[in-house]
């Protein structure tokens, strides 16, 4: 029904069998739209925040997608502007991966903030002290350069593309690529920074705040560094799974070896200098401020929180990465990345959620924060709006330029 | 050194701790003075907007050690330098300090409610609106004039009562005169409080009441190690209430 649509000389299932998955897909989009129409719809108070909790489940979805989708400006960035030529095989994803965490994210801030309306006012007012205004001006930014990186896939739909004037559109911005993976790296450096700025500056939250250099505090580089260490880790797991469901090769070995290499690399400096941040913070910063490191570990917020998240999460996956024939075996590499991908996750939930449910005054208590479905249900709605992006651009578009070559139809 | 850039007025309040009787018309005036909206079931408290709330704290020890008090905690106006915890992360300039006199407002129609302030605010002294304000009848008719109802989805705190200032200036101005006496402006907590537990006056004035007590022994601020610099400081004579009010280890 759809043939023409479908790039040529590929194989894809029947359209009854993708409309059955676009049901299951649509179900968990409509459940998360029901969840976030009560959230603006009644306000608010449907949540489970409070004025202890002002950041809870959609802050730490949010922090996460947006460190998950790091995957596609550090691709870029390896693929254009230092020439690794084998990531070709995987920037089309890398890029489709990065635009569904970024325009994600933007649509579950919009529940997330009080008065969705005034959204505009951050860059009609904005307090160039604040971190958040960074966030927001990189992230908008962001969001257009990756829109422009994913046009040219788009045009290159097989209808798209016979039109004349698409076809050379979308083929002078391949052209000049390289300018957009240099502009986007520039932006993320600093979006991905900066939300770590936005705890590190909090100087009345001992569990956040961190000393820096000049105006970052180190959670500004922690965040990048843990960024481009997690994202590339997520590329490989979408990667993995599309060719799993397709039961298909879509991408060279090496491609895939080499980024797990890299990441790899970029997962064990992340893990030292998370270790000798946690270090000065447990043994300097904290104690400062006339706070014990222990008394950061509260039930259910316990110490196992920091070992999930350093060893479980961080130094095992960073080994098998690391590790020629553990990377070599798909099941290890899979488990690494998850890992990785659930470190990270961690990480931004600490930051959002534990940090807040602490007691910073000394009379103070230790509160617990428990979503309820309006914000679980929008969250995973992200994930499937995520499935259902990587769906329509894997039946339409090109995405693996060596498909063809690596699956020849008799 | 003062945060605030003028430094000839910086509004602040001596709350002493062991004169306090916990009876919270403070918190009521300021209540009733604001504003502030209430709902019929406020069993959550954690959803509760108190811009000044009473703390109760007890020393740990029993019978006949044992000993309470009660720490009334309005905004704390922080003084640190350059910006307060919550105004530098706002993203939108919806709460600023005023340089001229140290009051840290917050202006509800900017505010885009994105909770930032109140995660960066180590002292829960600001509130977010869960719910659209209602009053039931004939209490809305009884609303202060001078100070807006805040509508759902923004934050909002104590002002030290700000339109107060503003209604004083305007006296001032009528009679010819440029600057205020000492206790010509004061919150609705402090002229509330029947057993004189608050002053409030200027802190840079070394004259004033507030500036005197400020520099008394029995002083102390909420979190000192913090460095937020708050412009409400407390009084007692009690050691364990001097050790509850910071993290020591």
């Amino acid at each position: 029904m759809d043939s023409a649509l479908i790039p040529e000389g590929v194989r894809r299932c029947s359209f009854k069998a993708f409309c059955l998955w676009l049901l299951v897909i649509f179900a968990v989009i409509g459940w998360g739209v029901l969840g976030g129409f009560l959230v603006l719809w009644k306000g608010l108070n449907v949540t489970g925040l409070n004025d202890y909790f002002g950041f809870g489940l959609y802050i730490t979805a949010d922090l996460a997608v947006i460190a998950l989708g790091a995957g596609a400006f550090f691709t870029g960035f390896l693929t254009y502007v230092i020439g690794k030529k084998e990531l070709k095989d995987i920037i089309n994803l890398a890029v489709v991966v990065g635009f569904i965490c970024y325009t994600g994210a933007q649509l579950v801030l919009l529940l997330e903030i009080g008065q969705p309306i005034r959204g505009w006012f951050s860059f009609w007012h904005p307090n160039v002290h604040s971190m958040l205004t960074e966030v927001i001006f990189c992230i908008t930014c962001y969001t257009i350069v990756l829109t422009i990186e994913f046009l040219p896939l788009i045009l290159e739909n097989r209808q798209l593309d016979k039109v004349p004037e698409f076809h050379f559109f979308s083929h002078n911005l391949h052209e000049i690529m390289v300018v957009f993976a240099a502009t986007g790296t520039f932006l993320s450096f600093f979006h991905q920074g900066s939300l770590g700025g936005l705890y590190g500056v909090m100087f009345a939250r001992p569990f956040a705040f961190r000393e820096g250099f000049f105006i970052w505090p180190w959670t500004f580089f922690l965040f990048v560094a843990s960024a481009i260490a997690s994202g590339p880790a997520l590329t490989i797991l979408v990667t993995m799974m599309v060719q799993g469901i397709t039961r298909k090769k879509l991408v060279r070995r090496e491609a895939i070896s080499l980024l797990a290499k890299v990441t790899g690399y970029l997962l064990a400096f992340y893990m030292l200098v998370k270790i000798l941040d946690t270090w000065w913070w447990a043994t300097h910063t904290a104690p400062n401020m006339g706070v014990s490191f222990s008394e950061f570990f509260q039930a259910p917020y316990g110490l196992w929180l920091l070992f999930a998240e350093i060893v479980v999460c961080g130094i095992i996956p960073a080994i098998i990465f690391l590790t020629p024939k553990a990377r070599a075996d798909d099941v290890l590499l899979i488990v690494a990345c998850v890992l990785d991908c659930a470190g990270i996750v961690i990480n931004r939930f600490v930051f959002t959620v534990q940090n807040l449910a602490l007691p910073v005054m000394p009379f103070d208590r230790l509160e617990i924060y428990v979503p309820t479905w309006q914000e679980w249900a929008p969250t995973l709605a992200l994930i499937a709006y995520g499935a259902l992006i990587v769906s329509l651009s894997y039946r339409y578009l090109p995405v693996f330029p060596r498909e063809r070559e690596l699956n020849p139809i008799d | 050194m003062s945060g605030n850039k003028s430094g000839k007025l910086s509004y602040g309040m001596v709350i002493d701790v062991d004169k306090c009787t916990g009876c919270m018309t403070c918190a009521v005036a300021c209540q009733q003075e604001n504003n502030v909206p209430f709902r019929e079931d406020e069993t959550n408290k954690v959803r509760s907007i108190t811009w000044l709330e009473v703390f109760y704290l007890d020393n740990g020890k029993s019978y006949p050690d044992h000993r309470k008090a009660y720490l009334p905690r309005p905004c704390l106006q922080c003084d640190a330098d350059p910006y307060p915890p919550c105004t530098f992360v706002c993203p939108v300039n919806a709460t600023q300090r005023d340089e001229e006199t140290g009051l840290v407002s917050h202006i509800p129609v900017r505010c885009i409610g994105c909770r930032y302030c109140i995660s960066a605010c180590s002292y829960h002294a600001r509130y977010f609106n869960w719910w659209d304000p209602k009053w039931p009848k004939p209490m809305e008719e009884m609303l202060t004039p001078e100070v807006s109802t805040r509508m759902r989805g923004v934050v909002e705190k104590c002002t030290f009562c700000v339109h107060r200032l503003q209604l004083a200036k305007d006296k001032a101005f009528a009679e010819g005169r440029r600057e205020l006496d000492d206790g010509e402006y004061v919150p609705a907590c402090v002229e509330a409080c029947p057993a004189k537990a608050m002053v409030f006056g200027n802190l840079s004035d070394s004259h004033s009441e507030v500036a005197k007590l400020a520099k008394s022994p029995k002083a102390f601020r909420l979190l000192e190690r913090l460095g937020t610099k708050p412009k409400v400081i407390y009084l007692s004579g009690q050691e364990w209430i001097h050790k509850l009010a910071d993290n020591v280890i």
